[in-house]
């Protein structure tokens, strides 16, 4: 049912060799190519819409969930819409991701809608990668939308990954935290050719005690485009940081839109931007070692986007 | 072996030609530990960054083991063996300290062990430091100790390194001594070039040489030129150097 080019794509989002242990579901050309359960995570396809619904019990503690997604037919266009119920006390990771081969003149585009009801005290760890190859004129477009819910005590921490080879993201995250919530996200983003990402981030920070912190690094090369718009909103007594640092290289371009808003006293709310090429002399350092220029170039990134 | 032959490096100042480094001549023979001292904005960093490539000269060449180097770039510098330690070392955002000693090897697959072993040799307790992110978490004396650890890892033929003592507090210069005692003790082939104004450097080299005003004014054995610095801003002894270097 997976052939080599999704086994490939497969690598790439979900570090996967092979089918995943414990519960998954994976997508492949908009069709289900494998799931499994467990006992105290459920996977159900929605009868409404295409998605489905993952039900991870309260207490459910070192397992892990994996929903990777890969098209390899040109022209591909889908929306699909999951929803995850984290049970109480639970302590679990959740790896999705999208890859895209498209080798022909049409677009392939996966819309994922994530939604996240997050709940008392439990603790989630979200890995959200992107990937796009293909030799096709064909675009690859991915559009995820995410809304996370988060109760109180609850503890989120997500990595969203896209190097190379999508052609257009726009990428909307939205987060609510209720009282002593904390929210973590790390984005690392790497645009090239003629490729434009564009990331919202909206939290609320609506309960006393609830945390944010949203970091973005990113590189744009070439001819690319990002904006990162980041906004974070204390509604109470809450501590909150988001940050932008962003390398440019070429012709590329980067709009670094932070913003915060205090609606309570005890709101405490930073915002940092960087934008800039390669420090002169971190090069100049990794030449007095013995690389080439591109190959000190190449460290920096590799290193910045760790 | 280094020579310099008449080298000279001029910068536009105010719409005139201003010399930093004015024909000078040096040569540098195997084996050797040669500190250059003198006054501040005298040209003796100018002069280091010259021997690396950082800088281009305007006149004169640069030899090493006889081959004209004075055209070849950084990289390639690098590649004939000649190491340089930055004044001010350079920070990177994610890049380990185990990754710059990686790249410093040129060995890909160098062993965590391996690595530790460069930064033990510089004072660090490696473990602890071994994957710490080279960036502005690190103390100046620590990124001073990594700085130098980056340059003893490549084995060079001739290293440099630029004013060591530069921006540190007390506790780490004398660490930092005792690194340049160690490495004075056990160099076998390779050349040291130090700047600096150290008289507990200067204390330990073969041969010094005073350059002020772009000019080299002296230079011979430690034992004819240490005792006419002494005293002078050439040769602070330690708790002077230390306040300088802790902006007192």
């Amino acid at each position: 049912m997976i052939d080599e080019i999704q086994l490939r794509l497969l690598r790439e989002i979900a570090d996967l060799h092979g089918i995943p242990e414990g519960a998954y579901n994976i997508r492949a050309n908009g069709e289900m190519a494998g799931r499994a359960t467990t006992a105290n995570i459920d996977i159900v396809t929605k009868t409404d819409k295409s998605g489905i619904d993952i039900r991870i019990q309260p207490g459910t503690k070192g397992e892990s969930v994996h929903i990777p997604v890969v098209l390899s037919k040109t022209g591909l266009q889908e929306t699909v819409y999951n929803d995850f119920y984290i049970g109480a006390d639970s302590d679990v990771m959740i790896v999705a991701g999208c890859g895209i081969d498209n080798c022909g003149g049409q677009d392939s585009r996966h819309d994922g809608v994530h939604r996240f009801f997050v709940g008392p005290r439990a603790r989630v760890k979200y890995v959200e990668k992107h990937y796009g190859q293909g030799t096709g004129t064909g675009k690859r477009i991915l559009n995820p939308v995410t809304e996370v819910h988060m109760e109180e005590g609850s503890s989120m921490e997500m990595e969203m990954v896209q190097i190379r080879g999508v052609d257009s993201t726009v990428r909307t995250t939205t987060a609510e935290l209720a009282a002593d919530a904390h929210l973590v996200v790390r984005e690392r983003l790497l645009t090239h050719g003629e490729q434009r990402a564009e990331s919202v981030y909206v939290t609320l920070l609506n309960g006393a005690g609830a945390s944010a912190d949203v970091v973005s690094r990113s590189v744009a090369r070439d001819h690319s485009y990002q904006k990162f718009d980041s906004r974070i909103t204390g509604n109470a007594p809450c501590t909150g940081h988001t940050e932008c640092d962003g390398i440019i290289m070429d012709s590329a371009r980067i709009l670094a839109v932070p913003q915060l808003e205090a609606n309570d006293l005890d709101a405490s709310l930073i915002h940092e931007a960087a934008i800039g090429r390669i420090a002169g002399e971190q090069i100049i350092k990794l030449e007095t070692l013995g690389l080439t220029e591109e190959e000190a170039e190449e460290q920096i990134i590799n290193g910045f986007l760790k | 072996m280094l020579e310099l032959r008449n080298l000279s490096y001029e910068v536009a100042e105010e719409s005139q030609e201003k010399e930093i480094i004015s024909h000078v001549d040096l040569r540098v023979d195997d084996g050797r530990f040669v500190v250059i001292t003198g006054p501040n904005g005298g040209g003796k960093s100018t002069l280091a960054r010259l021997i690396a490539g950082i800088a281009a000269p305007s006149g004169g060449s640069i030899l090493l083991d006889g081959e004209d180097i004075t055209a070849l770039s950084i990289t390639e510098r690098a590649k004939r063996g000649i190491g340089y330690a930055f004044q001010q070392p350079v920070r990177f955002k994610g890049i380990e300290v185990y990754d710059l000693i990686r790249i410093a090897t040129g060995n890909r697959r160098l062993t965590i062990e391996d690595a530790c072993a460069y930064l033990s040799e510089v004072g660090l307790c490696a473990r602890e430091y071994i994957h710490r992110e080279v960036n502005a978490s690190l103390s100046g004396g620590e990124l001073k100790r990594i700085e130098i650890a980056t340059v003893l890892s490549r084995g060079s033929r001739l290293a440099v390194f630029d004013e060591p003592e530069a921006g540190i507090d007390l506790w780490s210069f004398q660490n930092l001594i005792r690194v340049f005692e160690h490495l004075r003790e056990r160099n076998s082939g390779g050349s040291i070039i130090v700047i600096s104004h150290q008289e507990r450097i200067l204390s330990i080299a073969d041969e010094i040489i005073v350059l002020a005003d772009g000019h080299i004014q002296r230079q011979g054995p430690r034992n004819e030129i240490l005792p006419t610095l002494l005293g002078t801003a050439a040769a602070t002894p330690d708790c002077r150097a230390a306040r300088e270097a802790m902006g007192e």
